[in-house]
């Protein structure tokens, strides 16, 4: 069973990422950015990653993706009658992929990795992430809580109207 | 056949592969952005992948703070965007040659 559930899953996700890349409309890439999202979130919950499949649900489809739709409706972007790629760039932009692809994939073919989980009873609950957050990973939470703050008010910044500015150009 | 670390691996590749795909061929700033974030993803499902078959939950902690820093990357970088459309009235890539010459 958890076998079919993995082949879904990943199914999902390479499916919709190609989707995301081949889609004319924004709209539409954004929604199959969503679904690619979605099925990696089964992922981490075949990894036994329960806590972070619910994160990755709440802070990139909660959050990220309908960001990236109101942007969308912000830009009214223009009907684009061109293609969205060239020719050109798409042999390039394949040829690299796959060099990408096959370099990852002689790594995990040809490495001496052991195929079964080193523990059965995989403690992943609340309680392990809060005592590892809180004592061995503590500076890094409070760098991360003040690098929050910062692209907040880095956000605010750059969302002002600098009109006087604008007219200088 | 179980499904082992290596299927797990291959998944992350394929998604990164199709991401940096997407990265290198669209023109749309927007859609360029999204794929950036396709291979955020692809990167967590590795370390989420080592983390199990190690048996250790650090590299879970990882994946957390990558969220973290992704969300906060995100709002940024539209941002930016948003204020590349003001100044220049479009997000595709050809049009942003300020630099050309």
């Amino acid at each position: 069973m958890p076998n079919v559930l993995f082949y879904l899953f990943a199914a999902l996700t390479v499916g919709s990422a190609v989707a995301v890349v081949f889609n004319k409309n924004t709209v539409n890439a954004a929604v199959c950015l969503l679904v690619s999202l979605l099925g990696v979130a089964g992922i981490f919950a075949l990894l036994d990653a329960l806590l972070l499949s619910a994160l990755l649900i709440l802070v990139y489809a909660g959050a990220v993706v309908a960001l990236f739709l109101f942007i969308v409706m912000l830009l009214k972007p223009q009907v684009e009658t061109k293609k969205p790629y060239k020719k050109m760039s798409v042999v390039a932009g394949a040829f690299a992929a796959a060099l990408l692809g096959l370099g990852v994939f002689s790594f995990v073919s040809r490495g001496q990795f052991s195929s079964a989980p080193a523990t059965e009873a995989f403690a992943g609950g609340m309680k392990e992430y809060g005592a590892k957050l809180f004592t061995t990973y503590l500076l890094p939470v409070e760098v991360v809580g003040f690098l929050l703050l910062v692209a907040m008010l880095g956000v605010i910044v750059l969302s002002k109207k600098f009109e006087e500015k604008e007219e200088i150009k | 056949m179980t499904i082992g670390l290596n299927e797990f691996l291959i998944v992350s590749a394929l998604l990164f592969a199709v991401g940096f795909f997407g990265v290198l061929v669209r023109k749309n700033t927007l859609v360029i952005y999204m794929c950036l974030e396709l291979m955020l993803v692809a990167s967590t499902i590795a370390l989420v992948a080592f983390s199990r078959f190690n048996g250790t939950l650090d590299g879970n902690v990882f994946v957390f703070f990558i969220l973290t820093v992704a969300a906060a990357e995100v709002a940024v970088g539209l941002a930016i965007i948003v204020a590349l459309f003001r100044k220049r009235g479009s997000v595709q890539v050809q049009d942003l040659n300020a630099l050309k010459n």
